[in-house]
C-alpha cells in the first residue's frame, strides 16, 4: 500500500487544531473547575484556599437539597410521559402513509425550535390575564376565575412547565422510536401476524422487545436532559415561589453569576457533573454493546 | 402495508382522526403565536385575550424593529454567532476527522476519546470556569466568545459524524489520486470533502440550530444588551418595555421571527436532520 507514505506528522498536523481547542476550551476549564471548587473565589477578592469547605457547605445547604429534589421530581414526572407518549406516537406513525408522515413531521417541528423561545411562547399561553389557556378554560366553563399557573404554586407551575416541555420535545423520542421500529425486518412482524398474533400481541411480544435498546437509550438521553433543565424554569417561573422551582442548574447559575460565588458554584457544578456522569456512563456502555 | 391489509375500514378512519387531532394540538400554539403577533397594538394588550386578530397589523413588528438596539442588531448577533460556530466547527472537525480516518497516528484511539471529552461533562457544569477564563481573554460580550462555547458544545457530535463518514469513503478513490501525485490536502479537498457532503451538511445544520437556540451560555457570557442574541433580548424584553408591563404583541413577533429559520431549515433539510439524529443521539 502506498498509503503508509502518509506520515504520522502530517496526520497530527490535521488533528492538532481540534486537539488544542478541546484541551483549551474543555479540558482546561474542567481542571479549573476542580481547582476553583477548593477555593473561596469571587471576582472582587483574591481566591482563598478553603479545602473541601464548599462541598461541606453544599451538603448543609437547604436550598441545594430543595433544588436537587425538585430536579429529580421534575425528571421523574416528565420522563414516563415523554417515553410512553413518544412510543405511542411512533407506533401510530411508523408506517409510511402520507398522513402518518405529515404527522411525524408536524410532531417534530417543536423539537427544532429553541427551548428558550418555546418557553416564552408558553409563558404567554399560561399568563394569568393575557394567556389563551385561561381564556379557553373560562369559555368552556371548566374554571370560574383565571388560574395563576406560573410562579405562585410549585406543583401547578411544574405541571404547566411539563406540559410545555412535552409539547416541545416529545417528537425527539418519537422520531428515534420510528427509526427503530422501521428497522425491524418485515418478515418477523409478518410471521407473527400469520401465526395469528393480534396487534397488541405483536406490539408487546415482538416490536417492543426488539426496540428495547432504543427505548433505554432515549430514556437515558431524556433523563440527562431533564436533570440539566434550566431555560424553561428561568423563563417561566424564575425559580418562584421562593426558589421552590429552581432546578440544580438554576442554583449553580444563581451562585456563580448573580451572586458571584464562583468557588461555591464550581463545587455545585462538580457535584452535578458527577451525578450526571453515572447516567452518561450507562448510555455509553449501552452504545458500545450495540457496536460489538 | 400489512397493517393496511388487516386494518378494517373503521380503524383506518380512527387512525386518521387521531393523526389530525395530534397535528392540530402540535400546531395550534405556534399558529396562535403567529396570529397574536399580527394583532394591532391595543388588541395585543387586551385582557382577556382575543382568539383571532380583528384586523391584521404589523404594529408589533414595527415596535420590535426599533426595540432598544433594534431587531437588525439582534438578528445580526444571532446569525453572526451561528455562522462563526458553523465555520469554527467545520474548520476543526473536518481535518481532524480526516486524520482520524486515514493517518497512522500513534495513540489515535486515546486522542479520539480526549476529543470526545465534552460528551461526558455537561457544558452547563463547565460554565463557571469558562466564564472566568473568557473574562480574562476578553471573550465575554463577544460573538466569537459565544461561538467558541457553541463549538465546544457541538464538537464531539460533529467529529463523530464526520469520522464515520470519512471512514466510509472507499480507499480506491483516494489511491487513484495519490498515484497521480496528489498531496494529502488535495485528496481532502477533491476526494473526501465532495464525497462527505451529506455529513458536512448535517454537522452545519445541527451547529446552526444549536447556536441559534442556545440560551444559558449566551445569558452567562453576554452582559451588555447590545450583544444579546435573539432569545436573550426576548426574555429580557418581558420586563423592560416602554408600556410598563410585558409587550405581548412584540414578544409574539419576536417568537415568530426566531422560529422561522429553524422550521425552514428543518423542512428543507429534514432528511439530514433525521439521519443525523439517528446516528448521533443514539449510537
Amino acid at each position: 500500500m502506498r498509503r503508509n507514505r502518509r506520515s504520522a506528522v502530517v496526520g497530527f498536523a490535521y488533528l492538532a487544531p481540534a486537539l488544542v481547542f478541546v484541551l483549551v476550551f474543555t479540558a482546561y476549564p474542567l481542571g479549573q473547575m476542580a481547582w476553583m471548587s477548593l477555593h473561596n473565589w469571587s471576582l472582587i477578592t483574591p481566591p482563598r484556599f478553603v479545602g473541601l469547605d464548599n462541598y461541606e457547605r453544599a451538603f448543609k445547604d437547604t436550598q441545594f437539597w430543595v433544588s436537587f429534589r425538585f430536579t429529580l421530581w421534575y425528571t421523574a414526572l416528565i420522563t414516563p410521559v415523554l417515553i410512553i407518549g413518544g412510543y405511542l406516537l411512533a407506533l401510530l406513525t411508523s408506517q409510511n402513509s402520507l398522513l402518518r408522515k405529515v404527522t411525524r413531521t408536524v410532531v417534530f417541528i417543536p423539537v427544532v425550535i429553541g427551548l428558550g423561545v418555546s418557553s416564552l411562547l408558553w409563558y404567554w399561553l399560561f399568563s394569568t390575564d393575557f394567556g389563551l389557556v385561561n381564556r379557553v378554560l373560562l369559555d368552556l366553563g371548566w374554571i370560574s376565575k383565571p388560574v395563576l399557573w406560573l410562579g405562585v404554586d410549585a406543583d401547578v407551575s411544574n405541571a404547566a412547565i411539563i406540559a410545555s416541555v412535552v409539547w416541545k420535545v416529545i417528537g425527539f423520542g418519537m422520531i428515534l422510536f420510528v427509526g427503530a421500529i422501521q428497522a425491524i425486518p418485515t418478515d418477523i412482524t409478518e410471521a407473527a401476524q400469520v401465526d395469528g398474533a393480534s396487534y397488541r400481541q405483536r406490539v408487546t411480544r415482538v416490536i417492543l422487545p426488539l426496540t428495547m435498546r432504543t427505548v433505554l437509550l432515549v430514556t437515558l438521553v431524556s433523563v440527562i436532559g431533564s436533570l440539566l433543565a434550566f431555560d424553561q424554569f428561568y423563563i417561566m417561573t424564575a425559580g418562584q415561589p421562593q426558589n421552590e422551582t429552581a432546578t440544580s442548574v438554576f442554583y449553580v447559575y444563581l451562585n456563580s453569576f448573580p451572586y458571584l460565588k464562583l468557588g461555591y458554584g464550581a463545587a455545585l457544578s462538580m457535584i452535578l457533573a458527577a451525578f450526571i456522569l453515572v447516567f452518561t456512563v450507562f448510555q455509553l456502555l449501552l452504545t458500545r454493546r450495540s457496536h460489538a | 402495508m400489512s397493517a393496511v391489509r388487516t386494518g378494517t375500514g373503521r380503524s383506518r378512519y380512527l387512525v386518521g382522526a387521531i393523526c389530525i387531532i395530534i397535528c392540530t394540538v402540535m400546531l395550534l400554539p405556534l399558529l396562535m403565536s403567529v396570529l397574536a403577533s399580527l394583532k394591532p397594538t391595543v388588541e395585543a394588550a387586551a385582557s382577556p385575550p382575543t382568539y383571532l386578530p380583528h384586523r391584521f397589523s404589523f404594529d408589533s413588528y414595527e415596535r420590535l424593529w426599533t426595540y432598544q438596539q433594534g431587531l437588525p442588531a439582534y438578528l445580526a448577533n444571532s446569525f453572526g454567532t451561528a455562522l462563526l460556530a458553523i465555520g469554527l466547527t467545520l474548520l476543526l472537525t473536518v481535518p481532524a476527522a480526516y486524520a482520524l480516518a486515514r493517518f497512522p497516528i500513534p495513540g489515535k484511539e486515546v486522542i479520539f476519546v480526549v476529543l470526545l471529552l465534552a460528551l461526558i461533562i455537561p457544558y452547563q457544569a463547565l460554565l463557571t470556569p469558562m466564564f472566568l477564563m473568557f473574562a480574562k481573554m476578553g471573550l465575554t460580550n463577544s460573538l466569537l466568545g459565544l461561538a467558541i462555547l457553541h463549538t465546544a458544545i457541538q464538537l464531539p457530535f460533529s467529529l463523530y459524524i464526520l469520522r464515520n463518514s470519512f471512514n466510509a469513503v472507499p480507499p480506491e478513490l483516494e489511491e487513484a489520486a495519490i498515484v497521480d501525485g496528489a498531496t494529502s490536502f488535495q485528496a481532502l479537498r477533491w476526494i473526501f470533502i465532495p464525497s462527505t457532503v451529506p455529513a458536512i451538511v448535517t454537522v452545519a445544520l445541527f451547529s446552526f440550530i444549536m447556536s441559534w437556540n442556545e440560551f444559558l451560555g449566551a445569558l452567562v457570557l453576554m452582559s451588555r444588551s447590545s450583544k444579546f442574541t435573539l432569545p436573550l433580548i426576548l426574555a429580557t424584553s418581558r420586563t423592560e418595555t416602554s408600556l410598563g408591563g410585558t409587550d405581548w404583541g412584540m414578544l409574539q413577533a419576536g417568537i415568530t421571527i426566531s422560529i422561522i429559520p429553524c422550521v425552514l431549515v428543518y423542512l428543507l433539510l429534514q432528511r439530514y436532520y433525521v439521519s443525523g439524529l439517528m446516528s448521533g443521539a443514539v449510537k
